[in-house]
């Protein structure tokens, strides 16, 4: 405190904070930033991981797991997933080596895997409301199709940015910025692969052993 | 581009970390060829009732998806303690801390919540 006002008196200005001592690059913070966000969304699951725990069981006589589900189509969509999660890496691979034309290609190959992947879960879930298992059927039903439908939403935004970045590349090339935009879907793919492994696990795995 | 390119590498060795990992073509096959076992299996032993013990098969299904998230963090997610000077491990454990509480919890509460409240209806005493 004395020394604070002796620096006063003799006119130097006080310093309160310390000098950055080196400038960063931009957007040397987004992959943990991106992370982080990656995170939150986990505890997004985790939460209706936690309702489809204590509901899952609530059929209100009405129809349940062993009923609605087909395990052949489970293990089409998650091969879907998982080819499209190599594919992906595939693509980062051929970033880092700047090859343009094989990224691109690599990343259409991941677009296609991702779009089976979403036409197999809409064709699943239009079987089940076409059979009346809607999501008003029962409490089982309804946070079957928050969940499931959560990580479809997911897996269609992730398209969507897929389709964004191709667009991006061709135009501009493998730039800085594109590289870092990669990487952030790259770690958005993978995540929801790593989702998915819950969701055929507790829900679809573990309902057909009820 | 090129100059700006070494800067951020001049920059993050005076951080003593290394560039996002990329991963490696080996790494990314590892990850995937186990990904493979780690998925057909579980769904091998549900579809041929192969343990013929449905408790039994539903903890080594469950064992079998945390290791495969655990491959998945490793070798597709590049996940490991030097990432981001160990910020994006840290956060990881602090979600996975709080995914426990929040399942865990759920899960505890609301079954002795329903063991509890159920009323005791026994039809067979029904006149």
């Amino acid at each position: 405190m004395a020394s604070t006002i002796t620096a006063s008196q003799t006119g130097e200005a006080p310093v309160f904070y310390l000098k950055d001592e080196h400038p960063h690059p931009e957007g040397h913070s987004t992959p943990l930033g991106f992370w982080i966000y990656l995170m939150s969304d986990c505890l997004i699951f985790a939460v209706l991981f936690a309702i489809y725990g204590v509901l899952g069981t609530n059929y209100a006589a009405g129809p349940g797991p062993k009923d609605l589900f087909d395990l052949n189509l489970v293990a089409l969509n998650t091969a879907m997933l998982l080819f499209s999660s190599i594919t992906y890496g595939f693509a980062m691979l051929t970033m880092v080596q700047g090859r343009v034309a094989a990224t691109q290609g690599w990343l259409a190959v991941t677009a296609l895997f991702g779009l089976a992947f979403l036409g197999i879960e809409l064709y699943e879930f239009h079987h089940l409301i076409s059979i009346g298992a809607t999501p008003q059927r029962s409490a089982f039903l309804s946070s079957f199709f928050v969940l499931v439908g959560t990580h479809w939403l997911h897996v269609t935004f992730g398209t969507i940015w897929l389709f964004t970045l191709m667009v991006q590349v061709a135009r501009h090339g493998l730039i800085t910025a594109n590289r870092r935009r990669l990487m952030c879907l790259s770690m958005f793919w993978h995540f929801l692969d790593v989702i998915w492994i819950g969701v055929f696990t507790f829900v679809y795995l573990l309902g057909m052993l009820r | 581009m090129s100059s700006e390119t070494n800067a951020q590498h001049q920059h993050d060795a005076d951080h003593g970390s290394e560039e996002q990992a990329h991963g490696s073509f080996r790494g990314y096959m590892t990850g995937f060829v186990l990904s493979v076992f780690l998925t057909a299996i579980p769904f091998w032993l549900v579809m041929n009732n192969v343990l013929d013990n449905n408790q039994l098969t539903g903890f080594v299904i469950m064992g079998f998806a945390v290791v495969q998230i655990i491959v998945h963090m490793v070798y597709f997610l590049h996940m490991n303690g030097r990432a981001e000077g160990g910020w994006s491990l840290l956060a990881l454990v602090f979600t996975l801390i709080l995914v426990v509480i929040a399942l865990a919890g759920s899960l505890w509460v609301m079954y002795h919540l329903n063991t509890n409240m159920m009323p005791v209806h026994d039809m067979k005493q029904m006149p």
